[in-house]
């Protein structure tokens, strides 16, 4: 059995370190860790209630607007406040602008440059994937980059600017958008689908949302242009579908609010039980084996915050939630999941399990199902209404719950709020299910798990399944322990 | 140009915005930029290939000079703690606190460079209590030290180059770097705290579109309410440095145009302000008036324009669309 320690992990939004003990080729465990704490839910305590409007979003600056938009969602539970529904509308826009450009991000510059790397020198579809996604020099940023930031317009239009916006408000958003700006929302949004269907899909949206097999899947891949079908060909030459299986059980908080409820349910799914309620009173978090001073596991209503970097039983900064104790994956993946989308359930039924090809499918299928939501909602801003109620006094004692999906999946805030000021406020993010220790129980987190039983042959942590594996989940290591 | 210059960007106690912002750059992407520039990333934690092994080959290159380092780029608060170890933030697989690897690489570099408000002050990291006992490279809040001393300079002579905001302005970061590259940005070009002067000799206030509601103090109670943010909902661009409304943010945007306050985030210290979205005031007066100005003629002048407030501005201020359009009085 030897032991390698692999870092920095890069390519995953702040800073990763794996620990691998590898006999006879295979992994046998994987540990965890998060090496960076910043001390929010500390320095949120004592502020008065809508400050956390400008800290809480500083936590990560790629899904800003989520960290916004959960900790408006805890701040409304707080004030029993209704937003105007102009004002919702426009949160979604924004919130779903965010996701998708976090996608593409991680698609094109996080991700794809792992097949580029030397050991695939050989394999027919390399030369061209090396063109175009060499890290840096690959000609796919030269589009994707710019399509992003042109998307990323949809800021200017309703958040001002991004990241850290303070548009996102419990009464609403602060910018009245005119007919003009309305307008020109829709053209971007138009225009980045047009991009979408060509470089990405290589198929229009609805045609694209039609493939609901995996035989339909695999015809995709092999007769169409585009990133993804080229994605897909790789994935099944290098079998990624077998590749880094997650702990069974899927769970979303729900997403995008409609009138008629979230866009994207909320729930959990497994292959076995299929959809069930997810009861968000069943979380707690453990920090048994993270830089913590010991405390039984604890709702984050209740839990606390207090580092301890020489804890001998430690080997992160990020504590381990789990939901009815069990560890569960969180992501578009497990959104779409639970929204019963039929592509995804089949892909996890041939595989047994969440894989790098359905995570990394599962971001496109979600951005697909999107666009249309976003023309829908840019149409439905209603011309004479306001966009932010006047709700600007939340109560000066209570407590509040903001739970929403942000792109790498469940985002919780808690806060409770004394005399005007934050008394507590707690913090998970998707990465922090997704990338969590070890629990009193020694259940290893979701990654943890996907890790062990990994064959890495001669090339020990330097093999490039150890790469797919973590980077298919999206880490964002910055929100992981905050 | 003879080779392109080097280039080590690291993240230390980061949210990772300010190279989101910067990938907003360019219409060919930033790293057509940069190679436009003359610049050639030697490691980003966020774009470059290697990881691992390989990443820390890099570093290790650089650390014993068989590598220049040119350009030396952190974004991100430098995390002291616990006790000043440094252990809140170690470089992963490296054992290292990154303030190790800071202080050993940061003499190497012929500029270094903090990307953001949280490298150059120490940002939102810093927040009370300071739970990481964080600070910027050369300077803590705005008292000048920081992880370097006030002492250090890098080869090219230069202090720490502080990209100040929360998050830059893409235009911010590109354009300071590239004017580094090209050798054209000088310690005159530093204002006293090292942020750029070619934004920081600006005010956030200067093209805010609600500039006629300031004149005439006509101002929103309300978020989303048209009028000037200053007098009631904490606005601090009449104190921020930034031409952030010179410029356009996100292809038309900016803080205030947004419909909220400016909360000054180019300025050290930024992060202990207590209700952002209110203004301290002392006898109805806001206290946080405009630097330059004498008090006593701000009131007076205030008081004066308010009593000549045109009907249209007084009645907009207070919607969150215009109510009243421009037009001669009829009666």
């Amino acid at each position: 059995m030897t032991r390698v320690v692999v870092g920095p992990f890069n390519r995953v939004e702040g800073d990763l370190e794996v620990t691998l003990d590898i006999a006879g080729g295979v992994v046998q465990q994987a540990r965890v860790t998060t090496p960076l704490y910043r001390g929010f839910e500390q320095i949120l305590v004592g502020r008065p209630a809508a400050d956390s409007l400008v800290i809480a979003p500083r936590i990560c600056g790629i899904c800003s607007v989520s960290q916004s938009i959960a900790a408006v969602s805890a701040l409304q539970a707080l004030g029993g406040i209704q937003p105007a529904p102009n004002g919702v509308l426009a949160a979604n826009i924004a919130h779903a602008v965010e996701n998708i450009a976090d996608h593409l991000t991680h698609f094109a510059v996080f991700f794809m440059p792992d097949f580029t790397r030397p050991t695939y020198a050989a394999r027919p579809w390399f030369p061209a994937v090396a063109e175009r996604f060499a890290a840096v020099t690959g000609q796919a940023t030269e589009e994707i980059l710019p399509a992003r930031a042109r998307l990323l317009h949809v800021m200017g239009l309703i958040a001002g600017k991004w990241p850290h916006s303070l548009t996102f408000q419990p009464g609403g958003t602060t910018r009245t958008l005119d007919l003009g700006a309305r307008m020109r929302l829709v053209s971007i949004l138009r225009e980045f689908r047009m991009f979408f269907e060509r470089t990405v899909l290589g198929l229009p949206v609805e045609a694209f949302l039609a493939i609901e097999t995996v035989d339909a899947l695999a015809c995709y891949a092999d007769s169409q242009r585009g990133d993804l079908p080229a994605f897909l060909r790789i994935a099944a030459d290098l079998h990624l579908n077998r590749l880094g299986h997650g702990p069974g059980t899927l769970a979303s908080f729900g997403a995008y609010d409609t009138p008629g409820g979230p866009l994207f349910a909320a729930g959990l799914y497994d292959a076995v039980r299929g959809c069930r309620p997810l009861d968000p009173a069943l979380i707690a978090e453990d920090v048994s084996h993270t830089w913590m001073e010991d405390a039984p596991p604890s709702h984050p209503a209740f839990g606390m915050t207090h580092p301890d970097a020489d804890k001998p039983a430690g080997y992160s900064f990020a504590k381990a939630p789990r939901l009815a104790g069990a560890p569960v994956e969180v992501g578009a993946l497990a959104r779409q999941a639970v929204d019963g989308q039929t592509l995804v359930h089949a892909m996890l039924a041939q595989d047994g399990a969440s894989s790098v090809t359905s995570r990394i499918l599962a971001r496109m299928i979600e951005t697909a199902r999107l666009l249309p939501a976003l023309d829908r909602w840019a149409r439905l801003l209603h011309p004479n209404e306001p966009f932010c109620a006047e709700s600007d006094k939340t109560p000066a004692d209570g407590v509040g719950q903001g739970l929403i999906e942000a792109a790498r999946g469940a985002l919780g805030h808690w806060i409770a709020v004394r005399n005007g000021r934050i008394a507590h406020y707690q913090i998970i993010a998707p990465t922090t299910w997704n990338f969590s220790p070890r629990d009193r129980d020694g259940t290893p987190g979701p990654l943890e798990q996907a890790l062990a039983g990994t064959e890495v042959g001669a090339d020990g942590a330097g093999a490039v399944d150890i790469q797919h594996i973590i980077r298919s989940f999206d880490p964002c290591m910055v929100c992981t322990a905050h | 140009m003879s080779r392109p210059l080097k280039l080590l960007w690291l993240q230390a106690g980061s949210c990772g915005g300010c190279t989101m912002s910067v990938l907003e750059h360019g219409t060919l992407g930033w790293f057509a930029d940069l190679s436009a520039a003359g610049i050639e990333l030697l490691w980003h934690p966020s774009v470059s290939l290697q990881t691992g092994q390989d990443a820390r080959d890099i570093l290790h290159r650089v650390e014993t000079g068989a590598v220049p380092l040119d350009i030396l780029c952190l974004e991100g608060a430098v995390l002291c703690g616990p006790n000043g170890t440094g252990r809140f933030n170690r470089l992963g697989g490296t054992g290292r606190p990154m303030m190790d690897w800071l202080q050993a690489l940061a003499p190497l570099a012929g500029v270094t460079v903090a990307i953001g408000s949280c490298a150059a002050f120490g940002g939102i990291a810093a927040g009370d209590p300071d739970p990481t006992e964080a600070c910027g490279l050369q300077f803590k809040a705005s008292h000048p030290g920081g992880l370097l001393g006030t002492a250090y300079r890098s080869r090219h002579g230069l202090p720490v180059v502080n990209i100040a905001g929360c998050a830059p302005h893409p235009g911010w970061i590109m354009e300071s770097l590239a004017a580094i590259a090209a050798g054209q940005l000088q310690a005159g070009d530093l204002d006293p705290t090292g942020r750029p002067r070619f934004f920081a000799d600006h005010l956030a206030h200067h093209g805010c579109s609600r500039n006629e509601f300031y004149e005439y103090k006509a101002s929103a109670e309300h978020p989303a309410e048209r009028g000037c943010l200053m007098e009631h909902l904490g606005c601090k661009a009449t104190q921020a440095v930034g031409d952030c409304n010179q410029r356009i943010w996100n292809g038309g945007g900016s803080c205030t145009d947004g419909g909220y306050a400016c909360i000054s985030c180019t300025a050290p210290g930024f992060e202990n302000t207590r209700g952002y979205l209110a203004t301290p005031k002392i006898a109805g007066i806001p206290i946080g008036l405009p630097l330059d100005m004498p008090k006593a003629w701000f009131v007076a002048l205030a008081a004066l324009s308010k009593s000549a407030t045109p009907r249209r501005v007084r009645e907009n201020a207070r919607a969150d669309r215009p109510v009243i359009p421009p037009g001669r009085i009829t009666k």
